[in-house]
């Protein structure tokens, strides 16, 4: 065998080898082990995808069938909504603040200040509220969940649920993927009011926007659509965290550096992803 | 002699040679008087594969029912794969599991489930949850898997609490007990559905002689009160031929003998010969 393609035992050797037994010569066989490196990452990559699709689908299946383990669910809600509420507080009245401080002296330009309101509103609730909400659960609950179950998964106890005759898709996932169904959006309209009342200090009361003005226009300009938009996306955001994030952490594997990388890389992932469905979600709902 | 943690001597004869009924000593109680040489168990021709490793390769075992049977083998000769295979928590590329002659890959979810209320396991690791205390870990799969009420089901935990001497441990957490007492609760989790089958994945591995032999005793002890078929994978050789009535040795994902202990002690396979001597020298050369 011509040297370079000695490796060469990839997918397209594999399902063509007569072909490619006569396809190596030393000057194509650096190309056939090229296409057969792609070939493996494309089939890895599909793979995974299909694993990731299929376990969405069971998680979503076991969720929405009874019987519901409300107890456990109450619990997730707290653990990913409660808990988070200081945080999310915190990020929404400091992102508000900057919105007005930063929309105040752009708006002043235009001598157009009365529309502060509006602006800081209508940011907050279409964009900001929902992606820095689910960023700021993704960084807090997320990493925590994916790190749980990890640990479960390396530690045997899922397994030992298994044997048990439980199903832990439905014991583990589908309480933790309604919770954070139910938690997030609550969490995104907490965000968007803090955020428009931190708005409302900087713009208000340190900057000098009439308070008539500030709401007044708010009141104008915010529709319906506007808040349904918001809570479509958290919806979005919070079905893909607790996906990504309970995937991960399902088939951690290699001891605790894999949970470490499982978690890591879900926080990446759900964040990205979180990014890249913000703009799909907005160019179909506009 | 051994002497076990209540003074008594722990261990059972040996399979009588002369081919008397098997009696274990310490406790005076017969063997099982059921159905004893149906295999509950048929595991034909299994082949798995991982990591383009052949780590299973053609293993065909029989679990007798009522019988306590030994798996034993090098580290890493597939043994715990087995159990795996047994319980359905790993498919075979390759050949039939039968539990009671049902095939339990061709079960759907459900009934593979359904079939799984029949199994306890107890892991190596304990498997125990770390959110809950010992006494939730031990009524967990009461709680889920059946309606005891909540006053029979305290009873019925602390009783096994007792049988394990863990009752005093009720309220600590895993990751505030001992290595022993982790497997004691893995025990007792194990038994408390009082399940028809039981697989211990070396149960003993890692612990020293005292809390091993008391694990051992316990185990014993479980097996005489209810006679349910176990399947033990273990290293604690020679102690386990005392305790079991069948032995399968396992070398490189085979089975490559199977028989009572005394067979087993007497094999003249080299391999065999090998494992339960202990020898450095032989067909496995690890340095």
């Amino acid at each position: 065998m011509p040297k370079g393609i000695k490796d060469c035992t990839g997918p397209i050797v594999r399902a063509f080898p007569y072909r490619a037994k006569r396809m190596m010569t030393k000057e194509n066989g650096m190309l056939l082990s090229i296409a057969d490196a792609l070939g493996s990452r494309a089939i890895r990559a599909t793979r995974s995808l299909g694993k990731m699709g299929m376990f969405l689908g069971a998680s979503l299946a076991r969720a929405a069938v009874p019987p519901y383990r409300v107890h456990n669910i109450v619990k997730q809600i707290h653990f990913i909504g409660v808990k988070s509420v200081f945080v999310i507080v915190l990020t929404a009245a400091f992102t508000g603040m900057v919105l007005a401080l930063q929309g105040y002296y752009t708006l002043r330009k235009f001598g157009s200040e009365g529309l502060l309101g509006s602006a800081v509103a209508l940011s907050l609730i279409r964009e900001l509220g929902p992606v820095l909400s689910a960023l700021m659960v993704t960084g807090r609950a997320g990493s925590a969940l994916t790190a749980e179950i990890g640990i479960m998964r390396i530690g045997e106890q899922i397994d030992s649920l298994e044997t048990m005759g439980i199903d832990p898709i439905r014991f583990l996932v589908a309480p933790r993927l309604l919770a954070f169904l139910l938690a997030v959006p609550l969490l995104t309209a907490i965000f968007d009011v803090i955020g428009i009342f931190g708005g409302y200090l900087v713009g208000v009361k340190l900057l000098g926007v009439n308070a008539g003005a500030y709401l007044g226009q708010m009141e104008s300009s915010v529709v319906l659509g506007d808040v349904t938009n918001g809570i479509w996306k958290s919806l979005a955001f919070a079905l893909l965290i607790a996906w990504v994030c309970t995937f991960k952490g399902y088939f951690a594997r290699h001891g605790a550096e894999g949970v470490s990388r499982a978690t890591t890389s879900a926080v990446v992932v759900s964040s990205v992803l979180v990014l890249v469905c913000d703009y799909f979600i907005t160019s179909v709902l506009l | 002699m051994r002497v076990g943690n209540d003074g008594t001597r722990a261990g059972l004869d040996p399979q009588a040679s002369d081919g008397k009924e098997w009696v274990c000593k310490p406790c005076h109680i017969g063997p099982y008087t059921g159905p004893k040489h149906e295999p509950v168990l048929r595991l034909i021709d299994v082949e798995k594969t991982l990591d383009g490793r052949k780590v299973l390769d053609g293993v065909t075992l029989e679990i007798p029912r009522g019988q306590i049977t030994a798996i034993i083998g090098l580290s890493g000769a597939g043994k715990s794969l087995l159990l795996k295979h047994m319980i359905g928590l790993m498919r075979p590329d390759r050949g039939q599991v039968l539990l009671d002659g049902v095939d339990i890959n061709r079960l759907t979810r459900r009934e593979l489930y359904d079939a799984r209320n029949r199994f306890g396991m107890l892991f190596q690791s304990g498997a125990l949850f770390d959110s809950l205390s010992v006494f939730e870990n031990v009524a967990f799969p009461l709680r889920e898997k059946t309606g005891t009420p909540e006053g029979e089901l305290r009873e019925k935990v602390r009783g096994i609490l007792r049988k394990v001497g863990l009752e005093k441990a009720e309220e600590k957490f895993p990751d505030e007990l001992s290595g022993g007492m982790v497997r004691r609760v893995a025990l007792a989790r194990a038994v408390v559905t009082d399940p028809e089958i039981i697989l211990f994945d070396e149960p003993t591995t890692g612990l020293d002689p005292i809390i091993r032999n008391s694990i051992l005793n316990l185990i014993c002890r479980t097996y005489h009160e209810h006679h349910f078929t176990m399947v033990m994978v273990s290293h604690d050789l020679p102690d386990i031929f005392q305790r079991c009535q069948y032995v399968a040795v396992v070398h490189d994902g085979r089975v490559v003998e199977v028989g009572t202990p005394e067979e087993i002690q007497k094999s003249v396979d080299p391999f065999v010969r090998q494992l339960v001597d202990g020898d450095i020298a032989g067909p496995v050369q690890l340095m």
